[in-house]
């Protein structure tokens, strides 16, 4: 587990494989019906997180959760009335004082210095190789590549009807209503109703990808939970953040969801994000965006662009 | 303490005519039950609508609101409502009211015309936001749906309406409400108190409203501030938070929890100094480490005005400001712990009873570690970026809320009800009330952990089908809740029906506070001769 330096390698493993065994159900992607644990991570960033809250933090709680229940009942056993009929006169023990006051204070800084780590690798960016520009709108998400000029700015709506035509259906008889579509308008084809969308962000694996984020209107936020990102897209500001896809996940698709409550549509806003292999991206942008097979004339020159990089 | 000059019952014993005593009162217990009542209705109004929200909620789709904006609207309100009509009503004009004077040695309030009028900014308040829900919101169905964090442009150019300009006002009103409160009680506690009534005896209480109090007067400007500035933003042209006019969005958000943050500790404070008293009195032993427990809240109470901004981690700070936020939330823990660590301290050693108001306070302690190390987690800004905005956020806050406070109101109101009404209640009755409550609030949000964890964003009206199983859990825990809640209604009526008198000191040994050497009620002006404390 490389993630161990941010822990500095204490001899935690088998309580972390046991809470990792819970997280990491079946190398299944998005989320788990009946989870405890955070999603599976396929990116360092979020690998760190885990780790720290599956090996260092989420132990720490418990036991100091259950520290305190096991002294409060016994408390409440061994002085209760019946048993201990008249109550000691003592308000004052100062050892005691300053036990409970030191010992916080050092189990806090075991916390902060892993968490500053964590802090630092998480929010300082590398050097990237493919920037990606992503603008909030209400409510929808729309994705470019500054570095390309031929791929068109993706707009991403997510794949659903109307609100009227929903009142009372489940979920199964709104994805029926959504297959039995006309062949030209979006489908879920499998994928997760919410969270699928008719144009997904397609990044390349193993690459150091630099997200730009902004907002056409109100504040939303770009969230990946299998990534380890989240990053309010705010108007009038640029943020930043980046994420780096393990390899061997390419063709696989990860999903998120707008995190800051930006109107009446906040909760229909998914975002997709499809993983290729670098030299799938590179047709992909030859094609100005497209995964046809075909490389036409006129984009031959972005090819080699792509190539160089 | 020792008391030589205990107050003689029903020395002066003139109560003025109905509408008189009710409308312009200026008597601190009246007040004080005013504002119980007032709490009570408040409650009720945001318990409907948290219950309507968790009905949506039960399963994936929707089923009884039309659209994202009613939904949001209802956890608005429901915010707004149980914050600032229900928890600080209760806790600071509620129980400050009644028993700041009475345990501190004082005839009454120091400005008792200030007081009345306190009490009655906060129904305007409230109506102005009952209002704010029919009326329209310029976008999507009526209603102001922009959580109660109303940052801009959501609450601005997203918000085109009446509705919102409404909830300005009432919010307003509601914080000038509170300023006067927190002016008179600060005066009172520093000038009031009885001879020998020095600061460092001064029950817990007196000390959690004090440092409450000064929490108020130093954050609810600044939230006023931004408000009006949303406010012109919408109605006259300004662009404080409007980038498009070179302006900040996130310059609110600053604001905003510069008063959001103390106005946490202000909820809970009044609270810990509520289960100081009702742990010492049923362990019958003074509080362990009272001087501790009074400067734990004095340093909770500083530090909680910079730490502000580990509620706004992911707007985009630079790395460092995160690192110091970290750092500073890290340090309240400390106080935290020595409170947590002092109540067992004072329960070791004692001779417990089990009564209600105890049962209260035992769940307290314990609900509140929970929702204390998840407030630690929260601060780590590298574990934030997964949980933040998601249900793991709502699980804390209703643990160190719904639990903390709200478990602190119920111990107050169990341990000070006999006192304030003269009446005993069914232990029956309220033992169900407890233990609906207890199990039905942590159904609800234990399973919010796993659903934050696993990513489930806050504020949805509809969620993805794997999100189901726990969000069904969540849901039948509230109907739970609900049989609590029903448990309470009837408790407190049955003691109005049935009137069992109570005796003066009905705890007996261990509650040796000043209130419990008055009758029960206390006369209406006590402490004509003031007590003398040794």
């Amino acid at each position: 587990m490389r993630n161990l330096r941010f822990i500095g390698g204490t001899g935690l493993s088998a309580t972390a494989l046991s809470w990792a065994n819970l997280t990491f159900a079946a190398n299944k992607n998005g989320p788990t019906d009946g989870g405890l644990g955070m999603q599976r991570a396929v990116t360092p960033v979020m690998e760190s997180i885990v780790s720290f809250n599956n090996v260092w933090l989420v132990p720490i709680m418990i036991g100091i959760v259950l520290f305190v229940l096991v002294l409060m009942v016994f408390i409440m056993f061994r002085f209760r009335e019946k048993a201990n009929p008249t109550p000691s006169k003592t308000t004052h023990n100062t050892m005691l004082e300053v036990v409970w006051t030191i010992v916080p204070v050092i189990i806090l800084m075991a916390i902060a210095v892993p968490s500053i780590k964590l802090l630092y690798y998480q929010d300082v960016i590398p050097k990237a190789d493919l920037v990606v520009k992503v603008t909030g709108d209400t409510w929808r998400w729309e994705y470019s590549y500054p570095d390309y000029e031929n791929v068109d700015t993706i707009i991403s709506n997510i794949v659903d009807i109307p609100v009227e035509e929903k009142q009372g259906l489940t979920h199964a008889q709104i994805i029926k209503k959504i297959e039995a579509r006309p062949a030209d308008e979006p489908r879920l084809n499998g994928r997760p109703y919410l969270l699928a969308t008719d144009a997904p962000l397609v990044v390349p694996v193993d690459t150091t990808i630099k997200v730009i984020v902004t907002s056409n209107n109100n504040i939303h936020s770009f969230a990946v939970p299998q990534f380890g990102i989240k990053i309010d897209a705010v108007p009038g500001r640029l943020n930043e953040t980046w994420f780096k896809v393990n390899k061997g996940e390419e063709g696989q698709t990860f999903y998120g969801q707008c995190s800051e409550i930006c109107g009446i549509n906040h909760s229909f806003m998914p975002i997709e994000v499809k993983v290729v292999s670098k030299d799938e991206f590179r047709r992909w942008i030859a094609n100005g965006g497209s995964f046809g097979t075909q490389v036409s004339q006129n984009t031959q020159g972005a090819v080699k662009t792509v190539a160089a990089k | 303490m020792a008391v030589t000059h205990p107050e003689e019952v029903g020395a002066h014993e003139h109560k003025p005519p109905f509408l008189t005593r009710w409308l312009f009162s200026t008597n601190h217990k009246d007040i004080g039950t005013l504002y119980l009542i007032f709490a009570i209705i408040s409650g009720l109004l945001g318990g409907y609508l948290s219950f309507m929200i968790r009905l949506e909620l039960m399963e994936p789709g929707f089923q009884y609101f039309p659209d994202g904006h009613a939904f949001s609207a209802f956890a608005t309100a429901h915010g707004l409502l149980m914050i600032f009509f229900m928890v600080m009503p209760a806790v600071i004009g509620g129980f400050g009211n009644w028993f700041v004077p009475l345990m501190i040695g004082a005839p009454d309030m120091a400005f008792p015309r200030m007081n009345n009028l306190s009490f009655w900014l906060l129904p305007v308040a409230l109506i102005c936001l009952i209002v704010s829900m029919f009326m329209p919101s310029g976008t999507g169905g009526p209603g102001a749906a922009t959580s109660w964090v109303m940052y801009p442009p959501l609450a601005t150019s997203g918000h085109p309406g009446p509705a919102f300009d409404f909830v300005i006002i009432g919010l307003l009103a509601a914080g000038f409400s509170s300023i006067f409160g927190a002016i008179n009680f600060i005066t009172t506690i520093f000038n009031m108190r009885a001879p020998g009534m020095t600061m460092h005896k001064m029950p817990l209480f007196a000390w959690g409203v004090l440092v409450t109090s000064w929490l108020l007067l130093l954050s609810l400007p600044v939230l006023a501030a931004g408000l009006i500035m949303e406010f012109t933003d919408r109605n006259a042209g300004t662009g404080f938070f409007d980038p498009s006019m070179g302006g900040d969005p996130e310059m609110f958000q600053h604001l905003f929890w510069f008063f959001g943050h103390p106005e946490v500790y202000i909820m809970i404070l009044p609270a810990f100094g509520i289960i100081s008293h009702v742990i010492s009195t049923f362990s019958r032993k003074p509080i362990f480490g009272y001087l501790g427990m009074a400067y734990a809240m004095v340093s909770i109470g500083v530090v909680g005005f910079i730490v502000w901004a580990h509620h706004m981690y992911t707007v985009g700070m630079p790395v460092g400001l995160k690192a110091y936020f970290l750092t500073a939330t890290l340090i309240i823990a400390v106080p935290t712990g020595i409170k947590i660590f002092s109540w067992l301290a004072t329960m070791w050693g004692g001779s417990i009873r089990y009564t209600i108001p105890m049962q209260w306070a035992l769940a307290f302690i314990f609900l509140f570690v929970i929702g204390g190390v998840t407030g630690v987690y929260l601060a780590n800004p590298g574990l934030d970026t997964a949980v933040h905005d998601t249900y793991f956020v709502v699980a804390h806050f209703h643990y160190v809320l719904s639990m903390g406070a709200v478990f602190g109101i119920f111990a107050g109101f169990t341990y000070w009800f006999g006192k304030m009404s003269g009446y005993l209640y069914n232990k029956w009755l309220a033992a169900a009330h407890f233990w609906f409550f207890f199990i039905g609030v942590n159904l609800v949000f234990m399973p919010m952990h796993f659903l934050g964890l696993q990513g489930m964003p806050r504020r949805y009206v509809d969620y993805p089908d794997v999100f189901a199983f726990w969000n069904k859990v969540s849901s039948i825990g509230a109907m739970i809740t609900l049989v609590g809640v029903i448990f309470f209604i009837l408790w407190v009526i049955e003691a109005f029906i049935v009137r069992r008198k109570a005796p003066a000191n009905y705890w007996g040994e261990g509650a040796n506070t000043l209130e419990w050497t008055l009758s029960s009620p206390p006369p209406f002006h006590q402490y004509e001769k003031l007590p003398q404390i040794k």
